[in-house]
């Protein structure tokens, strides 16, 4: 069935059909069944890290006497770790490419320098949790402490489960090839991969960006 | 592909999967996903720039990172997970709109409802009760 081009009532026109989205046809196909549940999956996710940088923004002055977050972030670190998941969320952008054109060569690679990258991103932030309560500011020691910990901490156990993922899928890529179902699994994947730079682009400009601004910049 | 290969009501141009692609060709992908690699780099080197020079109009530097955060979420939205305003794409955005929804409502709902509890306690900036 090729789909004639169809006008919308507001004069732009578009190739699928007069009906879609709206049930018309019976159900969809499984895989796009299986990503939008993920999809919604990933919004309540955010909304739960959403909460989280609530607390962090209620709590970001109740430092107890303790380091302010101007005193504790190293910015060219953060800079480091945005860098690294950037570039891995590119080249999970070409291996989604690369499951497309069924290429298992460059799949694997492009996986593999995700993967990579995603550990490196890890390496840095436990340096810099490492460092802090080595000097006296882990979670323990005040409120926004606990907070930043928390939200930072959470976005870094998702990468985590991320990167285990990523070497199920490289795993299963090589003992069972393009399946529908591991590619149905891969496009989730990749939907969680993005999604993690996503809510790691709001912790980086407004946790360590807007926490090192002078006071009296504040909002 | 005929109507007759595919299953009843197995429609490919239906609805679209979030992170499903839009465009066939792969060089056209290749270059939207570029697009989405430079468009990101540019907007992270302007939030980083951005606290450093003395060009922006310092009280407003807050509200500047988070149109830059913003707008980077948004060139990710639409460059890496592939979520356009096309109408295939409806339920994945309304979702995302009501996901979004309750993201503000968590988040200035607590600024909100916390910064008037604090006022309303009208203890001094130093070593308040409030500090735990």
């Amino acid at each position: 069935m090729t789909a004639a081009p169809w006008t919308e009532p507001d004069g732009s026109v578009h190739g699928g059909r007069a009906d879609v989205g709206h049930g018309a046809g019976g159900a969809a196909p499984k895989g796009i069944v299986v990503a939008y549940g993920f999809w919604i999956f990933l919004i309540s996710d955010v909304v739960m890290f959403s909460s989280f940088f609530a607390a962090y923004a209620v709590l970001f002055k109740n430092t107890a006497g303790g380091p302010a977050a101007r005193e504790l972030f190293d910015l060219r670190n953060t800079a480091a770790e945005t860098a690294l998941l950037l570039a891995s969320s590119f080249s999970c952008g070409l291996s989604s490419l690369a499951v497309r054109e069924r290429s298992l060569k460059w799949t694997q690679l492009s996986l593999l320098v995700t993967g990579l990258l995603g550990v490196g991103f890890l390496l840095l932030e436990a340096r810099e949790f490492a460092g802090l309560v080595a000097r006296g500011a882990g979670p323990t020691r005040s409120a926004f402490l606990s907070s930043f910990f928390t939200l930072v901490g959470c976005h870094g156990a998702h990468v985590t489960a991320g990167v285990l993922w990523l070497g199920t899928m490289m795993a299963q890529f090589w003992a069972k090839g393009f399946r529908a179902d591991i590619c149905r699994r891969f496009l989730c994947f990749a939907l969680f991969w993005h999604a993690l730079d996503i809510i790691w682009v709001a912790i980086f400009s407004l946790v360590y960006l807007v926490g090192t601004l002078p006071p009296e910049l504040l909002p | 592909m005929s109507d007759l290969e595919r299953p009843k009501g197995a429609s490919l141009e239906g609805d679209r999967a979030p992170g499903q692609h839009e465009t066939p060709s792969l060089r056209g992908e290749l270059a939207g996903t570029l697009w989405g690699l430079l468009l990101a780099i540019g907007l992270t080197a302007a939030s980083f720039w951005a606290v450093r020079t003395p060009l922006i109009y310092g009280p407003g530097l807050a509200v500047a990172l988070l149109v830059l955060a913003v707008a980077q979420m948004g060139v990710h939205l639409v460059f890496f997970l592939h979520i356009t305003t096309s109408p295939d794409n409806t339920n994945n955005v309304l979702a995302l709109a009501f996901g979004i929804l309750i993201v503000c409502v968590l988040v200035f709902g607590s600024l909100w409802v916390m910064g008037h509890l604090n006022h309303s306690m009208a203890v001094p900036d130093n070593g308040s009760p409030m500090q735990p």
